[in-house]
């Protein structure tokens, strides 16, 4: 996935600016930064839920604009911060709503596969017949990703999911991502802001700051003290305990 | 098993619906009728019956797609100025073609109708609103705002006897040949039905519309399209009912959830039901006399209507 002189303006001010980016395949992205770097902008633009004011994306070797909206939906899924679905429907029905792109409504044996497999990757077997307002927020966060997991794509944006997540549902959410690139081979980018959960799952980091990429490294390049405090402008620990390395941010 | 409890429910009360009336036709006599029997059974009361379970299943169902498009439980035509905007379309007709057909009145009617309701769409869009109850009141406020300018404009032209004809629904002038046009919301539904999918796709909300590939614009541009042709149709033939597009839907997800695809045909029987219990109530409630159906189910539906909004502020 590249990313090519992508701008976007809002009322006057640029979130975005002109960012240039090429995103690794088969790895699992974080984007971290300070409130309002343009993480999340960036992430919608790349998933044509935002217009960009300039600028070209490319996901295998097409611009996004070139797509149609159905078949990019076959390829690259997005799952934004805040889904508020006030409808009453069961995990399985939204689960199948993962599998529209492919069927428009009209279920396959295929998709009726697919569902219950991604169903069962994430560990809702028994809750496939429970309401989704019955849910607490981490089973409802997990039956979202399966849904994007039904969707069969190579690409998974997800905008924040571990927001509202206590630590057990959050370190759980980010294995099953961990899953998803090791196992089924996915390109998995993911905006975080917790550091320490980007700098033990994720294999690469971007970080942004007042609209532009000021790092694009693998982990351990960017989970670096110097790199940080410049970054947040804080002054941040990091240190080192079982082989992975922690982020002290707490004002002494 | 419950579906078809209201499925039997529906057809027991259309056929006492065409029994009961001021002039006597005891169902005994339905194979030896006389020819005045005849004429109002095929004059009056057939009529009524299929105008009000069309009617009930159209307001419903309309209430139940707008629903859909603003992922708002508590809207439907009557409460996002749909209505009222089609009501200034019948008052633009009776001013400027006063020997308008009813097919005409009904063509400008939806074109105010579907003009209104992008309106008040668009409204929503720039007003982003974060509390869901905010929705219905912006709703009803918009109406109203365009509600009161029809009264004003009625009331300068005295014409105000005739557009209170059209603020309530009322099913006792309906006879044959004047009421045919409400057939046309048949096709309407079965429109509704073939999208019934995509339409339950833009209730996710726009972000995981597009995501799945939805055309969300074109989708939603339908739905209203749907459901202004339909309000216009049923205003200009049986006039407005209040509340049966938010209560019907309401309480047939409560039983069925939100998947339109299973919801849609069951949300039209139970509104077509519960519209000919109301009628049934209004036609015996001070007989031989009758009161307007709409002043039955505003009792009912803004009772159940409140109760569905403490449900929802409890929830």
């Amino acid at each position: 996935m590249y990313i090519q002189n992508v701008s976007k303006t809002y009322r006057q001010k640029e979130v975005v600016q002109e960012v240039n980016l090429k995103l690794s395949e088969h790895k699992l992205t974080a984007f971290i930064g300070p409130n309002g770097a343009g993480k999340s902008t960036l992430l919608s633009m790349m998933s044509r839920l935002l217009e960009k004011d300039c600028g070209d994306i490319y996901i295998s070797g097409n611009e996004i604009t070139t797509f149609k909206s159905k078949e990019l939906a076959k390829k690259l899924a997005i799952l934004k911060q805040s889904n508020q679905i006030d409808l009453v429907l069961t995990v399985r029905e939204l689960v199948s709503f993962g599998r529209f792109p492919y069927s428009q409504g009209r279920l396959t044996e295929e998709d009726h596969r697919l569902i219950e497999e991604a169903l069962h990757y994430l560990g809702l077997d028994n809750l496939a017949d429970r309401q989704i307002n019955e849910l607490s927020g981490g089973q409802l966060q997990r039956v979202y990703i399966a849904m994007i997991l039904a969707q069969d794509t190579d690409y998974i944006l997800l905008d924040e999911p571990l927001n509202n997540l206590d630590m057990s549902y959050a370190a759980q959410l980010m294995k099953v991502l961990r899953r998803l690139v090791d196992e089924k081979g996915k390109t998995v980018v993911i905006v975080l802001h917790d550091i320490n959960f980007a700098s033990s799952y994720a294999d690469e980091i971007v970080a942004m700051k007042a609209g532009q990429v000021v790092y694009h490294d693998i982990t351990e390049q960017v989970i670096q003290k110097p790199v940080l405090d410049e970054l947040y402008e804080m002054n941040i620990q990091v240190c080192e305990l079982a082989g992975k390395r922690f982020c002290l941010y707490f004002n002494e | 098993m419950k579906k078809g409890i209201l499925l039997i429910g529906l057809m027991i009360a259309a056929v006492s619906s065409l029994f009961i009336g001021v002039h006597s036709i005891p169902i005994t006599d339905l194979f030896h009728l006389n020819v005045q029997q005849e004429f109002i059974l095929w004059q009056t009361r057939i009529p009524r019956t299929v105008s009000l379970m069309i009617a009930g299943a159209t307001a419903s169902v309309s209430g139940l797609i707008m629903q859909h498009l603003t992922q708002n439980k508590f809207v439907s035509p009557t409460t996002v100025g749909t209505m009222d905007s089609a009501r200034l379309g019948i008052l633009v007709t009776m001013l400027y073609f006063p020997t308008a057909s009813i097919l005409t009145r009904s063509v400008v009617a939806f074109i105010f109708a579907l003009t209104g309701t992008l309106l008040f769409m668009w409204l929503l869009q720039k007003m982003s609103l974060k509390n869901p109850i905010m929705v219905p009141l912006l709703g009803i406020m918009f109406g109203n705002v365009i509600g009161s300018f029809v009264t004003f404009i009625a009331y300068k032209k005295q014409l105000i006897q005739n557009i209170s004809t059209w603020l309530e629904g009322n099913f006792a002038t309906v006879t044959k040949g004047d009421y045919e046009l409400i057939y046309l919301s048949v096709p309407l539904l079965i429109v509704a039905y073939l999208y019934a999918y995509p339409l339950t796709v833009s209730g996710l909300g726009e972000d995981l519309a597009i995501n799945l590939g939805l055309n969300y614009r074109l989708v939603q541009l339908i739905g209203m399209t749907i459901v202004a042709l339909a309000s216009s149709v049923t205003l200009v033939t049986v006039g407005t009912l209040p509340f049966l597009g938010i209560i019907i839907p309401n309480i047939i997800s409560v039983y069925y959830g939100d998947q339109m695809k299973e919801t849609l045909a069951i949300t039209a029987v139970a509104g077509s039901l519960f519209l000919i219990l109301c009628d049934i109530i209004a036609r015996v409630v001070i007989f031989p006399y009758e009161v307007s159906v709409s002043l039955i189910v505003s009792i009912l539906g803004s009772l159940i209507f409140i109760y569905l909004l403490w449900k929802g502020v409890n929830k």
